[in-house]
């Protein structure tokens, strides 16, 4: 019951005699571009503040949730269900064992293999986890940036694909020495997701364009363009669709030796984590992003630029996500596909979400979200159980920590009288 | 309905906010909570409308205890409450805002949208005003939206209603109508527990008055003590209510207004061709009724106002094509009208909020990182100076209690080096000893050199700091004149009525309080006052 704190932003109730002062119009100098609808940024602000609690049980319950996925797609369980009532004990016996069955191959195969016969073999899923996880993390962090922000960007795809062609096309067709080989295909990577990011980022700041719509269409365009690009002459290779194999001197090394695909990305990202905090935390420049991204009109008035500072958030979003597709490249690809970006630009924001856009719950939501895709392809194999059932964890722990700021801004409700709010309350 | 509270304790943390709070409030009688900006008062309030849990004592409702796990149950139980920022749906209509959570009022999957539209006909109608069931809330101005917000409690049959700081936000007309529609709850038997820091508003309606201080009741007090007296007991000290000033010795223009018109985006005109001057060492009052263009003036000063014509010049050089940065840089500090919407960013921390437009410059960065352990210092240094009440300079601000957060923002538009100071409602919300304190910083700056542009709609504020004081109205500028000038005067050019005109109508006819002002010396005008609610009307 109590007041939202969105509510008190310039369109508020409170606000109502001076309502009729302009917030967004342009002439004057130093205007806010018409501002992304405060019910959005508003449902942001409330999804990352959502405690470590909610976290935590979302992801319970989505795995509650995915059992009785299990049960339904078992087939054993289902034969049980013709004679529940004459003999209960078996459903439930059955029930068990399909359940422990899924989520012990989960564990399998996202994070020590007890099955395998060496010990090479035990511990690989981990390191798969791992290296799932370092371009959603990368992506993530730039995600969860403009989050911060109070930009709902979800071009990391696009983001993320220019990355991936413009390193990619450093990464095989220049000659370069070793180490400067894959710092300048990083480089050129990170380039191409700060345009890509820049682009709406400008576009809001200058006419006030929804970063939502643009940054989805910058999506499918982006798509196609990779597509095309991959039909040009620069990028002909062998197979059809698929870009020349990058440069030995132009790929991330691997860290644990042949037999394991990790490489030295993962150390990158940590590292990459860390920046952000200090940019975020200790840096003129991100104190302003989170000012911008709290209560712009406040932010306007203690004269800071808030376009400046969208179009810089929306680059520097671009240059993580670029990062990823670099990762994609140089990391595990070693070329440039049609599907380099898979869906870790849509992943990106679940993992972002759920990391409440902080760097290390990014860094440890990403292992999680590498855990479920590595652990999912040994469940489908050994427990017969469908891997999409990874997606619909995915899904629902999406749901649970956005869905009810969503709605509620949609529907512009107060929020419930959460302990947060309630404190605001005390403002009174 | 009898309340009473028993013995409730409120903490956060190690912080005890409500120390064994006792309180009784009998059926129909106005119960005023006075107190020190952090007293305690909204947390107190927040516990009896079920949205803390205390961690001690009893809340007992004819003489029975009960207990709240939630504001609807204090609802159901008939407690309603209206909060300082209200809680309604901005789009929905008057009539929706009541449905919402109202089971009585659905029918099976249906709202019954004409009884509510009926309810609030009658109740607004009981309670002696007008309200079309149908307008929506954001079209609504403040005072018509408390409105809803009473009859949204009354509606649920609240017999007991809370009112945190209703008249904060409100215009002084705004004020008297709120305090007569007090009288006819009052009339019809509900209790309500009134909190404000405008002592002559208690003096008016309270037929009770309980004082807390640090989270403890200290005392009570009858509603015909003076207003020095309540002052010192709130505060635990004596409080001037009045302003201790020399003269002005003005110097140089600080700030030069030339010709400045603002348009508002329909394109209306809500500043119109004013030219005004403030002299370095002046406080300059900008009086006006709230919404005639006093808002839009200082906005277009500090450049985040919509497009305009004119020269703005500060300390002789134009600025009026700079960037807000490179204004707040050539010496203008800005203390906004509303200080949640532009003032604060709530989830930052005080630290933050104490440098969010000094950020950028040495030495609270270098080399664009912030310089944390200076940030730190400074905030700790700012806290102590200006009293911010809390509990560490590492909470969000926004939850410190509304007078703090005011302070945080004072705190950091008076800590530079400034030209001009442009304040609107610099006081809002603060209670007597902090504005006392504010108001002797602000002399203080005026004395160091700066030009001071003073907005408020507080006609005692104005009188009591302003050297000249410029009336606005319908976006005009009606006229400067002299500092001590006659109230009713002031009241009929805040009317459009021009200087002369004005003085030769209020020779005719004076007002009570503009006869107070008369007979006694200006530094204790702002003493007792009968019947402020007439006064104020005639004051037009
Ligand atoms: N959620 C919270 N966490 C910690 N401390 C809090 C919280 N809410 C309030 N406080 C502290 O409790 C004290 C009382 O706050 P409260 O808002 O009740 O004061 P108040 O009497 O209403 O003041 P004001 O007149 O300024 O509105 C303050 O010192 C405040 O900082
Ligand atoms: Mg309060």
């Amino acid at each position: 019951m109590t007041q939202d704190e969105g509510s008190r932003r310039p369109d508020a109730v409170e606000d109502a005699p001076t309502a009729d002062r302009p917030t967004g119009e342009v002439g004057a100098p130093d205007q806010q571009p018409p501002s992304t609808s405060n019910a959005l940024r508003e449902a942001l602000q409330s999804m990352m503040s959502s405690s470590v609690l909610v976290t935590v049980g979302a992801v319970v319950l989505a795995l509650v949730i995915g059992s009785v996925l299990i049960l339904v797609g078992d087939t054993a369980v289902q034969s049980t269900l013709g004679y529940l009532f004459q003999r209960p004990g078996d459903f439930f016996r059955e029930a068990g064992r399909a359940i422990s069955d899924s989520y012990v191959a989960l564990f399998q195969g996202a994070i020590y293999d007890s099955e395998a016969t060496t010990a090479e073999r035990r511990v690989r899923p981990l390191t798969e986890t791992l290296t799932i996880a370092v371009p959603l993390i990368f992506a993530g962090l730039g995600i969860g940036l403009t989050f911060r922000v109070g930009l709902f960007n979800i071009g990391g795809q696009s983001q993320l694909v220019l990355g991936a062609i413009l390193g990619a096309w450093v990464g095989f067709a220049l000659d370069m020495p070793p180490v400067v080989h894959i710092v300048v295909v990083l480089f050129a990577a990170a380039l191409g997701g700060a345009i890509a990011g820049a682009i709406p980022g400008v576009l809001k700041a200058r006419f006030g364009a929804h970063e939502v719509i643009t940054t989805i269409m910058l999506n499918n365009t982006s798509r196609y363009f990779l597509l095309w690009v991959l039909g040009t002459g620069a990028f002909l290779s062998a197979t059809p669709q698929v870009s020349p194999g990058l440069a030995e001197t132009a790929r991330l090394p691997l860290l644990l030796g042949g037999s394991f695909r990790l490489h030295l990305g993962f150390v990158l990202v940590l590292l990459t984590a860390f920046a952000v905090w200090w940019l975020m935390e200790r840096s003129v420049l991100g104190f302003q992003m989170r000012a911008v991204g709290v209560n712009p009109e406040a932010a306007r008035t203690a004269g800071m630029s808030v376009r400046k500072i969208t179009v810089l958030a929306m680059a520097l979003a671009g240059t993580l996500c670029g990062l990823a597709g670099a990762m994609q490249v140089a990391g595990t690809e070693g070329r440039l596909t049609g599907s380099v970006y898979g869906s870790i630009g849509f992943d990106a924001i679940t993992v972002a979400l759920l990391g409440r856009s902080r760097p290390l719950g990014t860094v440890l939501a990403g292992i999680l979200f590498g855990a479920l895709a590595a652990g999912g392809r040994i469940m489908s194999s050994r427990a017969g159980t469908e891997a999409e059932l990874v997606t619909v964890l995915q899904a629902v722990i999406v749901l649970l920590i956005a869905a009810p700021p969503l709605v509620r801004s949609v529907f512009r409700l107060p929020a419930p009288g959460g302990p947060r709010t309630r404190a605001k309350e005390v403002a009174a | 309905m009898k309340l009473e509270l028993r013995g409730i304790t409120k903490k956060f943390g190690d912080f005890v906010a409500n120390d064994s709070i006792d309180m009784v409030v009998e059926p129909g009688e106005i119960h005023a909570i006075l107190g020190e900006n952090g007293a305690g008062k909204s947390t107190l309030m927040n516990v009896l409308y079920g949205l803390y849990t205390p961690d001690g004592g009893e809340i007992v409702l004819d003489e029975q205890p009960v207990t709240f796990s939630g504001p609807g149950e204090a609802m159901a139980a008939g407690i309603g409450m209206v909060h300082q920022h209200f809680m309604l749906v901005p789009v929905f209509t008057v009539a929706e805002n009541i449905v919402l959570g109202q089971e009585r009022l659905r029918g099976p999957g249906l709202l019954d949208l004409d009884a509510a539209r009926s309810l609030v006909r009658e109740t607004a109608a009981s309670l002696g005003f007008d309200l079309d069931p149908d307008a929506r809330i954001e079209d609504l101005s403040v005072g018509a939206q408390q409105r809803v917000e009473i009859v949204k409690a009354l509606s649920r049959q609240a017999e007991v209603l809370i009112l945190d700081e209703p008249t904060a936000v409100l215009t002084p007309q705004e004020t008297d109508e709120l305090i007569q529609i007090m009288g006819r709850l009052k009339d019809a038997g509900t209790s309500i527990i009134f909190i404000t820091h405008k002592l002559r508003e208690v003096r008016a309606v309270a037929d009770a008055i309980t004082i807390i201080r640090l989270g403890k009741v200290v005392g009570s007090a009858d509603p015909s003590a003076t207003e020095t007296e309540l002052a010192s007991l709130m505060v635990g000290r004596s409080v001037n209510l009045g302003v201790d000033k020399q003269p002005a010795q003005p110097s140089g223009t600080a700030l030069s207004v030339r010709g400045l018109t603002v348009l508002d985006p329909n394109g209306v005109e809500v500043v119109k061709d004013v030219s005004l001057d403030v002299r370095r060492g002046e406080i300059v009052a900008l009086a006006g009724v709230q919404g005639n263009g006093q808002t839009e003036l200082t906005e277009a000063i500090l450049g985040v106002g919509p497009s305009h014509a004119g020269v703005i010049e500060l300390d002789g050089t134009d600025i009026s094509r700079l960037g807000v940065r490179a204004r707040l840089d050539s010496g203008l500090g800005f203390v906004p009208e509303d200080r949640t919407t532009s003032g604060i960013v709530a989830d930052l921390s005080i630290t933050e909020n104490l440098v969010l437009d000094l950020v950028g410059t040495s030495p609270y960065s270098s080399f664009g990182s912030l310089n944390v352990n200076f940030l730190r210092e400074n905030a700790r240094h700012r806290v102590e100076e200006f009293d911010v009440r809390t509990t560490s300079i590492d909470r969000p601000v926004g939850t410190l209690s509304g007078g703090n957060q005011q302070k945080v923002v004072l705190a950091r538009e008076l800590s530079r080096d400034l030209t001009l100071l442009v304040a609107s409602q610099p006081t809002r919300g603060l209670d007597v000893g902090s504005i006392e304190f504010v108001h002797k910083r602000i002399v203080a700056e005026r004395d160091r050199g700066a030009g001071v542009l003073i907005v408020s709609t507080e006609l005692d504020e104005v009188l009591a700091l302003a050297d000249r004081i410029a009336v606005m109205c319908g976006g005009l500028l009606v006229g400067v004149v002299d500092g001590g000038e006659d109230r009713d005067v002031l009241g009929l050019m805040m009317a459009g009525v021009p200087v002369h005109e004005a003085r030769a109508q209020a020779a005719d006819h004076h007002t009570v309080l503009g006869e107070a002002d008369l007979d006694v010396d200006p530094a204790t005008a702002v003493e007792p006052v009968p019947h402020p609610v007439q006064d104020q009307e005639e004051g037009r």
